[in-house]
């Protein structure tokens, strides 16, 4: 793949905080046009490894390059096709959604038009509600408002449905799969597997600051999840579960054993969950 | 170029980002707009200079001896000086750090906003506040404490200079300052708290006569004594000048002091300011 078919090419980035290392050799390549997840549990490195993106923070190591140009370097030109979702909204509380937005639209030299960006996200019925009256995930789509109002070729999603309810994430997933079909490179990063599935034509998972898979999300389960679960029930009442990669033969063994109906017999395939929990080495949690 | 949406789009990034001046001023509008949408901000901005004002010169008002002015008529420029400086200094000081910790900068920061539009919108905003709130003082000053508007007018460019100077030099202050507080939440003490010490050593609430020497010679390091010294100069008759520790208005000094404060005070802005807060730095 050649670098020009990629929105974001990183390769090798570090960065430290003190002791703690944030970032421990990442290497990443979204082609454009692509939704890219990058999914793993609070403190494993997605913000950090974002706002590097965004030309937001200082890397220690490694080359990154962000629509051709490196974001540390990243002049006006460049940040007008770069849209940012910040993870905390940050919008002037005393002006309303419609001042907002058509505000924002003067900082850029081809701006969508404001009416209708309102609008895609949902807000014309608060267009002219002062933002400090907004709910939380109106203020969320306020913030993607003035994340795509520049008409972005690469939008920068840092975990933008934290803290909605469920019928909230799924318009926020609307609004998402609209604007990659409108042909936007998206990266999001989220700790909800169920997201990263949903959205993501592919998605890297991330532990401690590596990069531990990476694929679509059927492809990670094939690679990941192999073998299955039996679990029976023993005649004094016990359950018993194995792990095995050959269920079929343990189900044929339990046959012959019980001589016929097997108590209490499941066998499961991992789901995508099970496969994420192993990478990221919360197994235990479960 | 292919004819996907991608490609057609990758076209915006040959065209020019809209220039520092126009959206500079859009800034300006919209932080107007803000501010006089925010009532306890437009209280505390521009009644504190009025009450003080209407507190003092009514507390005191006997003729000051020797001078032919009452002191009433002293506290009209010296709540003009500390209202202009409550409007630059302390607004943007508070301001800015509250934009910084609730994010605000770092949000413009990842747009393509050039960041001298953002400085050009505050100085706006001050300009707008700083003329209201001017003009409100003087209107009390003359209707109600004596004052009498110059005649002369060189008078008036004097004042027009001072004011620019004067308001342009708390401005920066005020923008450098608001890089210390750590959080929106201790902003209002950490800046107000030298303002009103500066307005004590600077001959805002007690006269220039009656403050040691030394606290003046403090003052003098910054740019309130010489706007209080320079708006006395303008709005008082010339037999008040016997108050001053010079014996004079000392316009030239004035000059000098607030030009360098302007100089100073940009270059204190340039070396200390910052999109992010401290904790995410």
């Amino acid at each position: 793949m050649t670098s020009n078919e990629l929105a974001v090419d990183v390769r090798g980035l570090r960065k430290r905080y003190g002791d703690v290392t944030a970032v421990d050799g990442i290497d990443l390549g979204i082609r454009k046009g692509e939704v890219f997840g990058l999914l793993g549990p609070n403190g494993a490195g997605k913000s950090t490894t974002v706002e590097i993106l965004q030309g937001n923070r200082s890397r220690d190591a490694g080359e990154v390059t962000v629509l051709g140009s490196d974001p540390e370097t990243g002049t006006r030109a460049w940040r007008s096709r770069v849209g940012i979702v910040w993870q905390d909204e940050s919008a002037p509380a005393e002006l309303t959604v419609r001042e907002t937005v058509r505000h924002f639209a003067r900082y850029y030299p081809r701006p969508r038009d404001p009416e209708e960006v309102v609008s895609l996200v949902g807000l014309e019925a608060k267009a002219d509600s002062r933002i400090k009256a907004l709910s939380g995930g109106q203020r969320r789509r306020l913030d993607v408002a003035l994340g795509v109002i520049g008409g972005p070729e690469l939008l920068l999603l840092d975990e933008p449905t934290t803290g909605f309810d469920p019928a909230a994430r799924r318009r926020f997933w609307d609004l998402i799969r609209l604007l990659a079909d409108e042909g936007t490179t998206i990266l999001l990063t989220t700790h909800y597997l169920e997201e990263a599935e949903a959205l993501a034509d592919r998605l890297a998972v991330v532990a401690q600051g590596r990069i531990v898979a990476e694929g679509t999300s059927g492809a990670l389960r094939e690679r990941y999840g192999t073998g299955a679960t039996v679990e029976w029930t023993e005649p004094d009442g016990t359950p018993r579960a194995e792990h095995t990669d050959t269920p079929t033969r343990t189900v044929a063994e339990l046959m012959r054993r019980f001589d016929g109906e097997i108590p209490g017999l499941r066998v499961s395939r991992p789901t995508l969950e099970d496969v994420y929990l192993r990478l990221t080495g919360q197994e235990g949690t479960r | 170029m292919t004819t996907t949406a991608v490609g057609t789009r990758t076209k915006a990034s040959c065209d020019r980002v809209p220039g520092a001046w126009g959206i500079g001023l859009s800034r300006g509008a919209l932080e107007i707009k803000q501010f006089f949408r925010q009532r306890e901000q437009v209280v505390f901005t521009f009644a504190f200079p009025v009450v003080f004002l209407f507190l003092f010169a009514s507390i005191f008002h006997d003729d000051v001896r020797g001078t032919g002015i009452t002191a009433s008529q002293l506290y009209v420029p010296a709540m003009m000086a500390s209202g202009i400086m409550s409007t630059s200094f302390q607004s943007l000081g508070i301001s800015i750090a509250v934009e910084r910790d609730e994010k605000v900068l770092r949000r413009l920061r990842g747009t393509p906003m050039p960041p001298a539009a953002y400085f050009l919108g505050k100085i706006w905003l001050v300009l707008f506040t700083g003329v209201l709130e001017t003009a409100i003082l003087l209107l009390v000053g003359t209707t109600l404490y004596g004052v009498d508007l110059p005649t002369d007018a060189t008078r008036w460019f004097d004042f027009a200079w001072i004011f620019v100077l004067g308001l342009t030099g708390c401005a920066l202050l005020g923008i450098a300052i608001s890089s210390v507080p750590r959080s929106a939440k201790s902003a209002s003490s950490v800046v107000v708290l030298p303002f009103l010490v500066l307005q004590f050593v600077s001959g805002v609430y007690i006269s220039v006569d009656t403050i040691p020497g030394w606290m003046l010679d403090v003052g003098a390091a910054f740019p309130l004594k010489w706007l209080c010294q320079g708006l006395r100069g303008v709005f008082l008759p010339d037999s008040a000048r016997v108050l001053e520790q010079a014996g004079s208005w000392e316009f030239g000094r004035i000059a000098l002091a607030l030009a360098a404060w302007c100089v100073g005070g940009l270059a204190l802005c340039l070396l200390t300011f910052r999109w992010k807060d401290r904790r995410t730095g």
